[in-house]
């Protein structure tokens, strides 16, 4: 709705709005109550024809703001594309990769884990033994055992060393994940402005009908539930906020100024 | 020792279970929420409770505060690892009677040393 049509509609609403209040004067100064009372219910159906021309035009703008939105309206089939639907299988999709990843990831550290702890106690057990052969403190048959452990223990290394390697490709394959959910997340965003935006339009066209019609809204006073009072609200994104602590120690600080 | 880790998420539990498991502590469970948990706490002999705050069904703050309520839980320590890090938050946790609160991103360092204290306190 334009500002000008609005204001050319209250304009004629005022006109006649004066024009029944003088006519009601003048039938009065002319002895004529009953003429003025009658004139009352015309200013009725100019306040109601006005109410009804708003409602009108709010429903069609409700309609467009719906459309906008890209919400389903009621009795549309639900396997209708929606833009609201559409979001939360992005966001499904995001907790989906971030979850695949995460476990992809320790599944792999899982794997390497026993690979280098064996690596590293091998090596371990054979320096025990290639420091006494230093010392020339080793028989002959240990020596040949030793020379036979390390051949084994070099062969294996290079094995393994190969196996940890492709498992660090991959763990690193598996941060894709930061690309894919980054772009989904970018017109989650988007959407989310899209749909403020248009909130705020419909805020300002009902808080317009309101004022035509003089409906007054009994706020009610915002109600502090007292066990509910502390809400958990998932990490902090900001970093400008006084409330909120940016680290550990921050943390620790406060603890500690309360006696822990 | 027998802990108890609870999180909605499971990536979550799993990093804690594993960072639990380095520092020597491998007899772990694990609940999802506190619905879950608290029946497990008041069933089992839980020696120590790791829980995140935020989770559906009972927070983890509310969890806590059952805990404190229950005659046989009361002396139970609890660390809380979370992603909540309102001032507020942390003082009403610890009016609650947390034992330890760690804000999420956290480090295995940070863990370690949450939980050493708690358990030098503990038992000290």
């Amino acid at each position: 709705m334009s500002d000008i049509n609005q204001s050319t509609i209250d304009q004629e609403i005022s006109s006649e709005i004066r024009t029944l209040a003088e006519n009601m004067l003048l039938e009065l100064e002319q002895g004529h109550p009953e003429n003025a009372v009658a004139l009352v219910s015309d200013l009725n159906q100019v306040r109601e024809e006005t109410l009804y021309r708003e409602i009108g035009k709010l429903t069609r703008a409700l309609h467009e703001a719906i459309k906008n939105l890209k919400v389903s309206p009621s009795g549309v089939a639900p396997d209708v594309e929606s833009g609201m639907n559409g979001t939360m299988d992005k966001l499904a999709y995001v907790l989906h990769m971030t979850d695949r990843s995460a476990n992809r990831t320790m599944d792999l550290v899982d794997e390497g884990m026993p690979i280098v702890s064996d690596i590293h106690d091998r090596a371990e057990e054979l320096s025990g033994r290639w420091k006494k052969l230093l010392q020339k403190d080793l028989k002959p048959d240990e020596f040949r055992t030793l020379t036979k452990d390390i051949d084994t223990y070099l062969e294996d290394n290079i094995e393994k060393t190969t196996q940890i390697k492709n498992e660090f490709s991959e763990i690193l394959l598996a941060q894709d994940f930061q690309d894919l959910t980054g772009q989904v997340i970018h017109k989650v965003i988007d959407l989310v402005r899209d749909v403020e935006k248009r909130l705020v339009s419909l805020v300002a066209m009902a808080g317009h009908v309101d004022r035509i019609t003089g409906i007054q809204h009994h706020h009610e006073e915002d109600i502090v539930d007292e066990d509910h009072k502390i809400r958990a609200e998932g990490p902090h994104t900001g970093t400008d906020k006084t409330d909120v602590v940016s680290n550990q120690d921050d943390v620790d600080d406060l603890l500690s100024s309360l006696g822990f | 020792m027998k802990i108890l880790i609870v999180d909605d998420f499971s990536t979550m539990r799993r990093i804690v279970k594993n960072l639990l498991r380095d520092l020597g502590f491998t007899n772990t469970q694990e609940a999802d929420d506190g619905l879950t948990a608290l029946p497990m706490l008041q069933n089992g002999d839980f020696d120590f409770l790791v829980t995140d705050w935020n989770m559906p069904g009972m927070t983890g703050i509310d969890l806590l505060k059952k805990v404190r309520e229950d005659e046989r839980l009361r002396t139970l320590p609890v660390l809380m690892v979370t992603a909540e890090a309102k001032r507020e938050q942390i003082v009403t946790a610890a009016q609650a009677g947390v034992n330890g609160y760690v804000v999420k991103p956290f480090t295995a360092a940070v863990l370690k040393e949450k939980i050493e204290k708690i358990f030098e306190r503990v038992e000290g």
